[in-house]
């Protein structure tokens, strides 16, 4: 290797303010969410003082706490669940077939995933209103009751439904991808054996893209717990009465519910290692042999 | 055999209403007038109302609201791509002490939520300002776009470094060789050779970061206290949770199509771009 001055001097131009900007807000405030899990600290006493695991005892005896982390743990298997088998049927379907417009499906499925959060629980509060909304209008239409859409018993169908709206299409357009990547004449060897498309699907295509469908599920239980604090925070803050809480969103606002950024610090610990957890038994929990073709 | 295609175009064709639909009602419903909200949702506006996105522009602060998000979103986009772009450059192509360890930071990165660290970020900077406030009198970390801007760029770079070194590390070493050969230095060779090559996962890149800063509304509630001073969908969400009356209706729909609207048109003209780009590095939640 040559050792030349320019050389070490150009790498450093290059790299240093990579370095420089990930280590102050990105590096620094994460070992801070830790560091200071075990201090106290409020809005209007900023001196930070040492209580050891004193945040984390409040933790489980705080029942609003416990609520958000079910509701968190529930919209992450709700919409994992209803995403996943959907893009995959579809994704099946679009690569399977030889349909007609099919860019045009895969332009319009991919849509809610560019829109902002914002937009979307703009678009959905007009869907769920209770007089005005589309849904309850349709139920009338049908003689049906209207639906409290927002109320406390159906809060959280109202979010999982939103949210799978919009995650949809880029899961599909990920497992399409996966998909052709399957040698067609398996296929073909296969419908001369006299299988059928749901035998198809299921004995080849899937266990095929097995190590997608993985790797996907790390990516839900991690963008789950992001995009159900969006989609909270936009669309029902929380309410009514906490039954509609997320853990991200009752860290995110100890800022102001005067709980401390030591509590609030506490709480992220305690959802990072929960989320750590789950997808490491979600992993060794799908492992199987890989394989090839 | 037919029965199972129409089946399939039908039931495509459900989801396909199913995510048209609602997007085109609020299109519709943004050129209603406001006695219309008080009718059925499905009727068709009478007639177009352009007065909702006149008032919104002014009286709800829209105008505003789309300068500070043009600014924001362009100015981090210029601060990521100076900063990344050498990076990434150095860490696919050059053998260096360390490197390792920095891929290794940056690729531990793309798992941190940017919504995990916001608070940790907001007290940094606030703690900052203190100290500024004592040294100097003047504070200028929080409510300040170009800092908003900086942080932005900062918390993408995992994503965009991660992106940008995989497309430099496939790209052939006969290049550079033949421009060492030729006499340019390192500086030039990347700018004038490679960066161009490169072009592609830039254009990726800039896809992807433009929808991520255009649309968020976290970070900025955060750091920057004066609503005045936020970009459009911090502004909407506002409006959108402080509108009571139909009179307010048609401006808020008007927002929601004034931040909808670039992304839509950006996304038509380049998706084919995006949803390829996507499954290069599709570690974007």
């Amino acid at each position: 290797m040559r050792k030349d001055p320019k050389r070490t001097a150009f790498l450093w131009l290059c790299v240093a303010p990579a370095v420089i900007l990930f280590t102050i807000f990105m590096v620094i405030p994460t070992c801070n969410v830790f560091r200071l899990s075990l201090f106290q600290r409020s809005t209007f006493n900023p001196k930070e003082t040492f209580v050891g695991l004193q945040n984390f005892q409040y933790l489980l005896q705080d029942a609003v706490f416990i609520r958000s982390m079910q509701n968190t743990l529930l919209l992450i298997v709700m919409v994992t669940l209803f995403t996943m088998s959907t893009a995959l049927i579809f994704a099946g379907i679009l690569t399977r077939e030889k349909l007609k417009g099919q860019n045009f499906f895969r332009v319009v499925f991919y849509i809610p995933n560019i829109l902002s959060v914002v937009v979307i629980s703009g678009i959905f509060s007009a869907i769920y209103d209770v007089d005005k909304g589309l849904l309850n209008s349709l139920l009338n239409f049908f003689g049906q009751e209207g639906i409290l859409w927002k109320g406390e018993q159906h809060v959280i169908l109202s979010i999982i439904i939103a949210m799978v709206w919009q995650a949809i299409g880029y899961y599909m357009v990920m497992y399409m991808a996966a998909m052709s990547a399957v040698p067609h004449s398996m296929y073909e060897s296969a419908g001369l054996d006299g299988a059928d498309r749901f035998t198809q699907f299921f004995q080849i295509t899937i266990p095929l893209i097995w190590t997608n469908i993985r790797t996907t599920l790390t990516f839900f239980i991690i963008s789950t717990i992001n995009m159900a604090f969006l989609f909270v925070s936009a669309m029902t803050g929380g309410g009514p009465n906490n039954a509609s809480n997320v853990t991200l969103l009752y860290m995110y606002n100890q800022k102001n519910l005067g709980g401390g950024y030591g509590y609030a610090m506490a709480i992220g610990v305690a959802l990072f290692l929960i989320s750590f957890g789950l997808s490491a038994l979600v992993n060794r929990v799908t492992r199987r042999g890989t394989l090839e073709y | 055999m037919k029965l199972y295609k129409a089946f399939v175009y039908l039931v495509l064709g459900l989801l396909a209403v199913l995510i048209l639909v609602p997007v085109l009602w609020v299109v519709m419903a943004s050129v209603k007038e406001s006695s219309e909200h008080y009718g059925s949702p499905w009727a068709l506006p009478t007639h177009i109302h352009w007065q909702n996105f006149v008032s919104a522009w002014t009286k709800a602060n829209m105008g505003g609201y789309m300068l500070h998000s043009v600014t924001v979103t362009g100015l981090a986009l210029a601060i990521l791509l100076v900063v990344a772009l050498p990076a990434s450059y150095c860490l696919a192509r050059f053998h260096f002490v360390g490197r390792r360890f920095l891929n290794t930071c940056f690729m531990a990165g793309l798992f941190v939520n940017v919504n995990y660290i916001v608070v940790p970020i907001y007290l940094m900077l606030s703690d900052g300002d203190k100290w500024l406030k004592t040294m100097l009198g003047s504070t200028f970390l929080l409510n300040n776009h170009i800092v908003v801007a900086v942080v932005y760029a900062a918390t993408a770079l995992p994503f965009t470094i991660y992106l940008l070194s995989s497309y430099f590390s496939t790209l052939p070493h006969d290049f550079e060789e033949a421009a060492y050969i030729d006499g340019a230095g390192y500086g030039r060779t990347m700018v004038q050779i490679m960066l161009p090559m490169a072009k592609p996962s830039i254009v990726t890149v800039i896809l992807f970061n433009f929808l991520s800063f255009w649309n968020e509304y976290i970070i900025i509630k955060t750091l920057v206290t004066d609503r005045d001073e936020w970009t459009l969908p911090a502004g909407l969400l506002n409006l959108m949770q402080a509108q009571q009356s139909a009179a307010e209706y048609g401006s808020m729909y008007a927002g929601l199509v004034l931040v909808m609207v670039p992304v839509l048109v950006l996304y038509i003209c380049v998706q084919k771009n995006l949803t390829k780009g996507m499954t290069v590095g599709g570690l974007k939640g």
